[in-house]
């Protein structure tokens, strides 16, 4: 007895299962689950972004959708990432912001849509520093690594090669840029640094840092390299297999000699590192240097005899990109070169393609503390309100002209690039 | 005819197993190795049959003797890794799973205990990672704690971004998949077993070799195959916790698949493959998981 009705227990349940999967198969097949979002055509203007974490601000994205009623969705990752999911996935975003050195990879894909100057308003009052390599007053500015008028033009609508000459067909549409340098702890370091070869000083073991993305820690080590006397290098961003080998080289052995407490890839990291006294000298990015400032930790961004690396980013669409979404593109671009954007950036330590109307969305104060080298009349605030500098204090670096006049070298992708990144994954391994 | 129809029947209510199987393990299997033989350049694959990414990763290998070359450093540091994260883990679990099954009376305790024991899990494997940061730091709570009882002058360094950190993280995250499948086996053990050793006069060390570790072999097999996979193929723990110094297999693929040299990446895919197949299939040579279970 018990056993026949452990046996209709079991056809009993197992029928159940059989039902109900069969009901829910009906279900969905006719229809009768509905709830799925009903397209409609006047549809909001969403523009997805794709680009790192250090250009990606809450308040630009609400301003914009103040001003212009397009919203921009965020996607942040890491620079390698960028390059990553436009060649893989370049229907995943519509506007891509990102640095000119990963344009010799991602123009040959034929992921990235040029666009054209013509409609750009500002276009014009871009500044010297991109479309010709000078400064504003004439004077000509290091151009070792890929630098941005290099990879600025396209030849056609549609073509993968770079003109050398200017035409209407923009790679990237440039806004905002910066002379990178080392971010230091002046209150644990107590003494002053000059040099790019203090990275490398034994004082400092254990405590020093580097950033892991090889475009730009490569650049990284090539200044220190050249600023220790080792080695003078004939064009810094596009090195000779034997120049990639010594630079691994000197760098291997100051790691194996434990000279490097960690290296950081997201700019997240920079700043945690820098904060909690991990590192004392560090590559560092602008905004990083800000935020450990707004913590109230002293961290200078530190001009160095040698000069600075500097890189610059812009935006681009991306193929899959047409239509009125391509309109909206441009209505965000247009927007983000009038003014207030470029103002915004300015106060985190960048510098804006458009001067002009960045400058007249900044008070006079701050443009003469961020732009001029002028000590602070009163306060400077960063973008989001905390206090960075009191009254008197003057910019690490001085003027736009000391800064980006000092440009050495520019982040690069150079011709033996797959052989250097197998040289920094040993470096990594060593 | 009665036969037949039973088999068609079980074919069909495996057919969703092996599909999935299949479908999502197999044939992405299949395209990695193929992938793993073809060129390319900056930014592209380019579906023409070259074997540069083994080249390439082994490049250096003859001409660098006695020196290893990179990817024998990277593998004999994850190995020395996974062996002594599987040391510790085997040990702290079978501890754990011993407590857990014999010294525990109640049924109901085993099973709260063990429960507890998953608590940490409901939390993401990453954030139980990342805290070990500010303990172990040179400003963290350790270092502070031990300076303000006058044990040391200096700060550890070595508490954190080292091996010490790594090998941490790793036991933390992972001893619970060891003490799992040993409490399991530990639980079948027939119970008279060691009724009878007792009476036979058996030392309680002689009982945990002679009986209990024996018994409990499919347990510690199949914890040891959790434990050693993840820890091969783990990058992200390394990664973080080494300070992004210390070199692991998952790490080559990870660089590789960031400079968008997929061929290479997938090559090493392979080699990692193979490696650990080969690790585990020495394991099982030990102990026929199929036949104890």
């Amino acid at each position: 007895m018990s056993k026949s009705s452990k046996y209709n227990n079991g056809i009993n349940r197992r029928a159940v299962l059989k039902g109900a999967a069969g009901a829910v198969g009906l279900a969905a097949g006719s229809g009768a689950i509905t709830g799925f979002p009903y397209v409609h055509s006047a549809e909001p203007k969403v523009l997805r972004y794709l680009g790192t974490a250090v250009n990606a601000g809450d308040e630009i994205s609400k301003k914009c959708l103040a001003d212009t009623g397009i919203k921009i969705e965020y996607i942040t990752v890491t620079t390698d990432d960028v390059t990553k999911r436009v060649i893989t996935q370049p229907n995943s975003f519509d506007v891509l912001d990102t640095e000119y050195f990963s344009l010799k990879k991602l123009v040959p894909s034929g992921n990235i849509f040029a666009l054209d100057s013509k409609k750009i308003k500002q276009f014009d009052n871009i500044t010297p520093v991109f479309t010709k390599g000078q400064l504003p007053n004439g004077k000509k500015i290091g151009a070792q690594g890929t630098a941005p008028w290099k990879v600025l033009y396209l030849e056609g609508a549609n073509s993968k090669k770079f003109s050398t000459t200017p035409t209407e067909f923009v790679t990237l549409i440039p806004t905002v840029y910066n002379a990178d340098t080392l971010g230091i702890r002046p209150d644990l370091i107590k003494r002053p640094i000059s040099s790019w070869s203090e990275l490398l000083n034994p004082e400092f073991k254990g405590k020093a840092s580097i950033l892991n993305i090889p475009s730009i820690g490569i650049m990284d080590a090539a200044m220190v390299v050249e600023a220790t006397g080792q080695h003078k290098y004939v064009d810094k961003g596009n090195m000779t297999k034997a120049e990639i080998d010594l630079t691994m080289k000197i760098m291997t052995e100051a790691k194996k000699a434990g000279q490097f407490r960690a290296f950081w890839k997201d700019f997240n990291e920079s700043v945690n590192l820098m904060a909690s006294g991990e590192t004392v000298i560090q590559s560092m990015w602008s905004p990083a240097v800000t935020k450990v400032r707004s913590m109230g930790i002293a961290c200078t961004f530190q001009p160095l005899k040698e000069g600075y690396r500097s890189w610059a980013s812009g935006f681009c669409v991306s193929k899959a990109v047409s239509g009125p979404k391509l309109d909206w593109a441009y209505e965000f671009v247009n927007w983000y070169l009038s003014g207030w954007a470029g103002a915004y950036l300015n106060r985190q330590g960048y510098y804006s393609a458009v001067l002009s109307t960045a400058k007249a969305n900044m008070t006079a104060d701050e443009w003469g503390y961020w732009m001029e080298g002028k000590a602070a009349v009163g306060d400077i605030k960063a973008p989001d309100g905390t206090i960075l500098e009191k009254a008197g204090a003057k910019r690490d670096g001085g003027s736009y002209e000391d800064r980006m006049g000092g440009v050495a070298c520019w982040n690069a992708v150079m011709d033996e690039n797959d052989y250097m990144v197998r040289k920094w994954n040993e470096f990594i391994a060593a | 005819m009665v036969q037949d129809r039973k088999s068609f029947a079980a074919w069909l209510q495996a057919a969703p197993m092996m599909l999935i199987f299949g479908l999502f393990f197999l044939l992405p299997l299949v395209f990695v190795t193929i992938v793993s033989a073809w060129d390319y350049n900056e930014y592209e694959m380019l579906p023409a049959f070259s074997l540069r990414g083994y080249t390439d990763t082994f490049e250096g290998c003859i001409a660098e003797l006695p020196d290893l070359c990179t990817i024998l450093k990277t593998y004999l540091k994850t190995l020395k890794l996974c062996l002594l994260t599987w040391g510790l883990t085997l040990l702290i679990g079978f501890t754990v799973a011993y407590f857990l099954a014999f010294h525990v009376r109640s049924k109901t305790w085993q099973i709260v205990l063990s429960l507890l024991c998953t608590i940490p899990f409901w939390t993401s494997n990453v954030i139980r990672m990342i805290a070990w940061i500010p303990l172990l730091g040179r400003n963290g709570l350790v270092n502070k704690g031990l300076q303000g009882a006058g044990l040391i002058q200096q700060p550890l360094e070595w508490l954190l971004f080292s091996e010490f950190a790594v090998v941490l993280a790793l036991v933390h995250l992972f001893t619970f998949f060891m003490v799992v499948p040993i409490f399991n086996s530990m639980i079948r053990i027939d119970k008279r077993l060691i009724e009878a050793a007792y009476d036979a006069g058996a030392t309680g060390w002689q009982t945990l070799v002679n009986i209990i570790i024996p018994l409990a072999k499919p347990g510690i097999v199949i914890g040891s195959i959790f434990v050693i996979t993840i820890v091969m193929g783990d990058f992200v723990t390394i990664g973080v916790m080494g300070g992004q110094q210390i070199a692991s297999a998952g790490k080559i693929i990870e660089a590789r698949l960031n400079a968008l040299q997929f061929p290479a990446a997938a090559a090493n895919a392979v080699i990692l493959l193979g490696i650990t197949i080969m690790i585990i299939s020495a394991l099982t040579r030990v102990v026929d998981i199929r036949k104890e279970l």
